[in-house]
């Protein structure tokens, strides 16, 4: 199955592969043929930064349902975050 | 068929990485496979499947060349950029998609460098898997000069008007009319694109246009079931769709 489901996104922040750490400035999140886990699809979630080079990646494949943990993770520190007034 | 050479004189195959123009007048990348022979050889067009230009293509190009084909496997995603396979695909999948006409004016630039080889018998064809095989049945639509066409349960094939993206804005179904290639279709019942149901809609295109095509469905397979890489192989299954991949090429290329 091809879903042709990605969504890509400007971010801004850092990320570390087996290079070190690098200015991460994309982030596509998909859900199609994975690569290296067992499923047929998996959510395809990708930290790139194409001015470096293709191998400027961290890369994720996760179930469905790690991917709304980590979302409902995500929303959580984000709400945690503001509260303190810190940001 | 598979496994049946003589040892007496089995066929040694080449393989190697070389640049062609492609489409545009680019250069790219393309991995060509043949046949040790200076006997007139039939040619393939082989175009990969979304996860990329990558080592079961390579493999799977040296399979179709110890069969008896000059195989040509162009990298669609050359334009992309360079890395491993997997890195390659997520940026493709970052800007939506390789576009069709980039594959299809490869595809004809891949048919005319088959064509222009000094021993080539005249026949041509294409096949793919996945998005390859969508692409597939696109290419033999769009670029008139093929032979045979095999499409290895391609999802997309069928789709929606609402399911246009930019990089795939027709469906290949809309092109039936023009698709004068004989066609071998093989999908796997459980798959979930394309769907059995699918499948029967771009039968009934077909049979509704009159054109040559020949389908063959198979139960506890789904997408992808030659896929030795993955879990989704199915070994009864992969090794009876090998079989009439060789016969369908063997009976339209090299006859």
């Amino acid at each position: 199955m091809c879903t042709m489901i990605a969504e890509t996104s400007s971010i801004s922040g850092m990320a570390k592969n087996e290079n070190g750490w690098f200015a991460v400035t994309r982030a596509t999140v998909g859900y199609d043929h994975a690569t290296h886990s067992k499923a047929e699809h998996a959510l395809l979630i990708d930290f790139t930064n194409y001015d470096i080079g293709l191998g400027a990646r961290v890369a994720l494949e996760l179930d469905l349902e790690s991917g709304r943990a980590l979302l409902a993770q995500l929303q959580s520190a984000i709400v945690q975050a503001e509260a303190t007034g810190l940001h | 068929m598979w496994n049946s050479f003589s040892t007496a004189g089995p066929v040694s195959v080449t393989a190697e990485i070389t640049t062609f123009t492609g489409g545009g007048g680019d250069e790219i990348h393309a991995y060509v496979a043949r046949p040790k022979t200076d006997e007139p050889l039939p040619g393939i067009v082989l175009l990969h499947h979304m996860p990329g230009w990558d080592e079961f293509y390579q493999e799977f190009a040296e399979r179709l060349a110890r069969h008896g084909y000059e195989v040509i496997a162009p990298d669609l995603y050359c334009r992309f950029g360079h890395g491993t396979p997997d890195d390659v695909f997520a940026k493709v999948r970052s800007e939506g998609g390789v576009l069709d006409d980039s594959v299809v004016a490869d595809g004809a630039a891949a048919l005319a460098w088959l064509k222009s080889r000094p021993n080539h018998n005249g026949k041509v064809g294409t096949l793919g898997t996945c998005s390859g095989g969508r692409h597939a049945v696109l290419v033999a639509s769009l670029v008139p000069g093929f032979d045979a066409v095999i499409d290895l349960w391609g999802g997309g094939v069928v789709a929606a008007p609402e399911d246009a993206t930019p990089s795939r804005p027709v469906a290949p179904i809309e092109y039936t009319e023009q698709l004068n290639t004989p066609l071998l279709g093989l999908f796997g019942n459980e798959d979930q694109s394309p769907t059995a149901e699918q499948v029967d809609v771009h039968e009934q295109a077909l049979q509704a246009a009159g054109k040559d095509y020949e389908f063959h469905r198979y139960d506890g397979a789904g997408h992808g079931f030659t896929y030795y890489h993955t879990g989704l192989y199915r070994q009864e299954q992969s090794m009876d769709a090998w079989e009439k991949i060789f016969a369908f090429f063997a009976a339209k290329l090299q006859s």
